[in-house]
C-alpha cells in the first residue's frame, strides 16, 4: 500500500521508509499505521479535538519526506543563533536527521544513554518496539503518520538512580532549501526508577521556509523518576508544526513541561499524560503568542487513572493581529482515581479586534473524592493601566509592550534554566516591543 | 504657567465641566474644593488627557496647547497627576516602572538616560521624602498596597519625575492623620518656585498641611468662588450648600470671569 492509495492523493509524495536492515515488526508497524491513516484519514473540524484547527493549508502542500543529508547550508553558527548553549549534551537534528558534527555528547554518568534513534534502530531496535504502536490503540492520525515515516530523533535512557545534572538539549533545525518537506522526528525518553534529567527541545527553521514538522516525543517515567521538560517552538513563520508529547507516569514520578509557542503558520502542540501510578505529579505550562495569521493550538489530555495523583496546568495566550489561539484542555478522572488533585487555568489577552481565542477547559470526573478546579479568562489590556503609564511619560506602544510583557512574565519566570529563560525573555519581549527598546525590561 | 479658559467637558452626553476658568503661575499652589460630583476629578482627567470626554475651550500650558497633546506628551511637557485611585499593575515592578518613566521623559527632553544604579541612588534619596522603604520598589506597581501606601507611591513618582505642574486628586482620601502628615510633608518638600500645584480635595483638613496660595470652589462644573486660604476654613464651617444658594441668587462669584 502506498500513501497515494491510502489517503487519496493528499500528501501523495510521502512514502513509508523501507530499509533492508529494518526488523519485521517495524515494517509491520509502519504498514499498520499507514493502513490506519488510510482508513481513518486525517482529522477534520468535525472531530472534537480539531474543531478550531483546520488542516486544509497543510494537506494542500505537496510535501516530500526530508532525507538525511539535506539542509547542507546549515552551519554551526546558525544553530548557535537559534539554540542557546545550555552547557550540557546537545543533539542536533537537521530536517529531522541527526548530525553528529553539530552535536556535542559530553561525558555522561554510567547508565545514561543519550543518542539518536537511528543509531538505536541500527543496533538494538527491539527496545523501540513498544513505542511504534500508536496507530492501533490511540487513534491519533499524526502520531500514526509519524510511525510511518519516523527514522530518527533523540533516544534518552536513564538507568535506575541516575541523574544528569546538565540539561540535555535537543535541537531540531529545519532548512527546506526551497522544496517543502515533512520531517518526522521521533524522540524517546525512558526514565527508570528514581532517575532525573532536564530535557529541552528547540524547534527552529529558516525564516520564510515552508515545511512541516510532525514530531512525536514519548516519555516513560518509572517510579519516582523526575523529568523537567522544556519546549521552544520557534519555527519559520510559514512552517507547520504538529507535535505530540506523550507521557506515561508510574507512582511518585514527577514530570513538568513548559512550552513556548512563537513560530509557525499553524502549530499544534498536544500533550497527553497518563497518570497510571499512585501519587504521580505532572505540571504543564504554556505560553502561545499568535500574531499575523498564526494559529497556535494547545491540546491537552491528562488522564488520572491511579489514586492521589496531582496535575497542574497553566496556559497563557496573547493574540494579536489575526492571530488565533486554541486552548483545549481535558482532564479525565477515571473511576477509582480517588484523591486526585487537578487544576487547570487558561488566561488570554486579546490585542486586536480580528484576533481569536477558543478556550475549552474540560473536566470529566468519575469519582467523588477529588479536588478539581478549572477556569478560563479572556481579557483586553487594562485601559486604566495604559493611561496611568502614559501619564508618567511612557509612550503608548511602550506602555502596551510593558503591560503585555507583564501578563506573560509569570510564565517566563517559571523557566528555571537561566540561559534558556534569558533567551525566552528576549524573544517574548522583542515580540511586543514594537521596535521600541523602552519596552524591554 | 497654566491658563484654563471656558473649559467645557461632557461624557456620554452629560456636561460635567461647564465653563471653567483658572490661571496658575509658577510657584503657586491652588486648591480646588467642592462637593462630590462637582467636576473636580473630571477637571483633573481632562487636564491629563483621559479619553472619553468631549472637550471645548482651551488649556494653555507654558504656551503649549495641552488639549491637543497625548497623555505622554503632556507628561513630557511637565504635567503630572497624583491619582485618586492609583491602578494596580501586576507583573510590572515598581522600580522598573519608575525608571522606565523617568528615562522616557528624559529621552523626550533630550537628556541622558539613567542606568539602573544611578536610578537606584536617586530613588533611595527620594523615598526618604515619603518615608518609604525599598521593599515597595521590588513589588508590582501598587499591587497589594494599602490606601496610604498607594498615595505615598504617587508622591514618590512626583518626587522622581519632577513635574513643573502637579495635580493632586483627593490625595488625602483614605489617609489616617499620620499618613496624611507624611504625604503632606512630601508635597511641601516639592514646592518650589518653578513648580505649580493644583490640590483637589473634599476636605479642608489637607489644606492645614499643604497651605495653598489660592482656594477655588467648584460647584456644578464651574468655579463659583475664589479666595485666599481662609476660604477653606469658611467652607468647612458653612459647607457648600450656602454657595449654591449664593449662585442661584444671581451673585457673581468672586474670581469668576463670566
Amino acid at each position: 500500500m502506498t500513501i497515494t492509495t491510502a489517503i487519496g492523493g493528499v500528501l501523495s509524495n510521502l512514502e513509508p521508509q523501507r530499509r533492508d536492515g529494518d526488523p519485521a515488526w517495524l515494517a509491520a508497524a509502519r504498514l499498520a499505521a499507514l493502513a490506519w491513516v488510510g482508513e481513518h484519514g486525517f482529522p477534520t473540524r468535525k472531530d472534537e479535538d480539531w474543531k478550531y484547527t483546520g488542516l486544509e493549508p497543510i494537506l494542500a502542500v505537496p510535501f516530500v519526506a526530508a532525507t538525511a543529508g539535506s539542509g547542507r547550508w546549515v552551519s554551526a553558527a546558525m544553530i548557535d543563533a537559534v539554540a542557546v548553549d545550555l552547557g550540557g549534551p546537545r543533539l542536533v537534528f537537521v530536517n529531522g536527521h541527526f548530525v553528529a558534527e553539530f552535536s556535542r555528547l559530553t561525558e555522561l554518568p554510567v547508565g545514561v544513554e543519550v543518542t539518536n534513534l537511528a543509531a538505536v534502530l541500527a543496533a538494538g531496535p527491539q527496545r523501540l518496539e513498544p513505542f511504534f504502536s500508536h496507530a492501533q490503540g490511540e487513534h491519533h492520525a499524526f502520531a500514526a503518520f509519524n510511525d510511518v515515516l519516523a527514522e530518527d530523533g533523540a533516544f534518552i535512557h536513564l538507568a535506575p538512580g541516575t541523574t544528569v545534572a546538565e540539561p540535555i538539549h535537543l535541537v531540531f533545525l529545519s532548512d527546506s532549501g526551497g522544496s517543502p518537506f515533512m520531517s518526522s522526528p521521533r524522540s524517546v525518553i525512558m526514565a527508570e526508577l528514581g532517575s532525573r534529567a532536564t530535557i529541552v527541545e528547540t524547534y527552529a527553521g529558516i525564516d520564510g521556509d515552508v515545511y512541516c514538522t510532525n514530531a512525536v516525543t514519548e516519555a516513560v517515567l518509572a517510579e519516582s523518576a523526575e523529568i523537567e521538560h522544556y519546549k521552544v517552538q520557534n519555527e519559520s513563520q510559514n512552517a507547520f508544526h504538529l507535535a505530540l508529547l506523550d507521557v506515561k507516569q508510574e507512582s511518585n514520578s514527577r514530570f513538568s513541561s513548559r512550552l513556548v509557542m512563537l513560530g509557525s503558520a499553524i502549530a499544534r502542540h498536544e500533550a497527553r499524560v497518563l497518570l497510571q501510578g499512585v501519587g504521580a505529579e505532572v505540571s504543564l505550562d504554556g505560553i502561545y503568542l499568535p500574531q499575523g495569521d498564526q494559529l497556535h493550538d494547545n491540546t491537552i489530555f491528562v488522564d488520572h487513572v491511579a489514586t492521589n495523583c496531582i496535575s497542574h496546568q497553566l496556559y497563557k495566550g496573547v493574540m494579536d493581529g489575526r492571530g488565533h489561539g486554541v486552548f483545549n484542555g481535558h482532564i479525565m478522572v477515571r473511576p477509582g482515581a480517588d484523591g486526585t488533585d487537578a487544576n487547570q487555568k487558561n488566561k488570554n489577552l486579546i490585542l486586536s479586534d480580528r484576533a481569536e481565542i477558543d478556550t475549552r477547559p474540560r473536566l470529566e470526573i468519575y469519582t467523588d473524592d477529588v479536588k478539581c478546579t478549572h477556569g478560563a479568562a479572556v481579557g483586553q489590556l487594562d485601559e486604566e493601566a495604559l493611561l496611568y503609564l502614559r501619564t508618567r511619560g511612557i509612550p503608548l506602544e511602550a506602555a502596551r509592550g510593558l503591560l503585555i510583557y507583564a501578563f506573560v512574565q509569570e510564565m517566563v519566570d517559571r523557566i528555571e534554566l537561566e540561559p534558556l529563560r534569558a533567551q525566552i525573555e528576549a524573544l517574548v519581549a522583542g515580540r511586543f516591543a514594537h521596535g521600541d527598546p523602552m519596552a524591554l525590561p | 504657567m497654566l491658563k484654563i479658559e471656558n473649559l467645557h467637558a461632557s461624557i456620554e452626553g452629560k456636561e460635567i465641566l461647564r465653563g471653567v476658568n483658572l490661571e496658575l503661575k509658577a510657584g503657586e499652589v491652588h486648591a480646588i474644593m467642592g462637593p462630590n460630583g462637582s467636576g473636580k476629578s473630571t477637571l483633573a482627567s481632562v487636564l491629563i488627557g483621559r479619553a472619553g470626554y468631549t472637550v471645548t475651550g482651551s488649556v494653555s500650558f507654558q504656551g503649549q496647547d495641552l488639549l491637543a497633546s497625548s497623555p505622554e506628551d503632556r507628561a513630557a511637557a511637565g504635567v503630572f497627576l497624583a491619582f485618586q485611585h492609583p491602578v494596580e499593575i501586576p507583573g510590572v515592578g515598581n522600580m522598573y516602572f519608575m525608571r522606565t518613566a523617568l528615562n522616557s521623559l528624559r529621552r523626550q527632553r533630550g537628556q541622558e538616560e539613567l542606568d539602573p544604579m544611578d536610578f537606584l541612588a536617586l530613588a533611595q534619596e527620594r523615598m526618604k521624602l515619603v518615608e518609604m522603604d525599598q521593599s515597595f520598589m521590588s513589588r508590582s506597581v501598587n499591587e497589594g498596597f494599602s490606601g496610604g501606601e498607594k498615595k505615598r507611591n504617587e508622591i514618590l513618582q512626583m518626587a522622581i519625575l519632577e513635574p513643573t505642574f502637579a495635580i493632586l486628586d483627593e490625595t488625602d482620601s483614605g489617609l489616617d492623620i499620620d499618613a496624611l502628615r507624611v504625604v503632606a510633608n512630601g508635597v511641601n518638600a516639592l514646592r518650589s518656585e518653578g513648580r505649580a500645584m493644583l490640590v483637589i480635595t473634599h476636605h479642608q483638613r489637607l489644606l492645614d498641611y499643604i497651605v495653598p496660595d489660592q482656594v477655588h470652589v467648584m460647584v456644578a462644573g464651574q468655579i463659583v468662588r475664589s479666595g485666599g486660604k481662609d476660604l477653606a476654613v469658611e467652607l468647612e464651617e458653612n459647607g457648600y450648600a450656602g454657595l449654591g444658594q449664593q449662585e442661584s441668587a444671581g451673585r457673581m462669584p468672586v474670581g469668576s470671569s463670566r
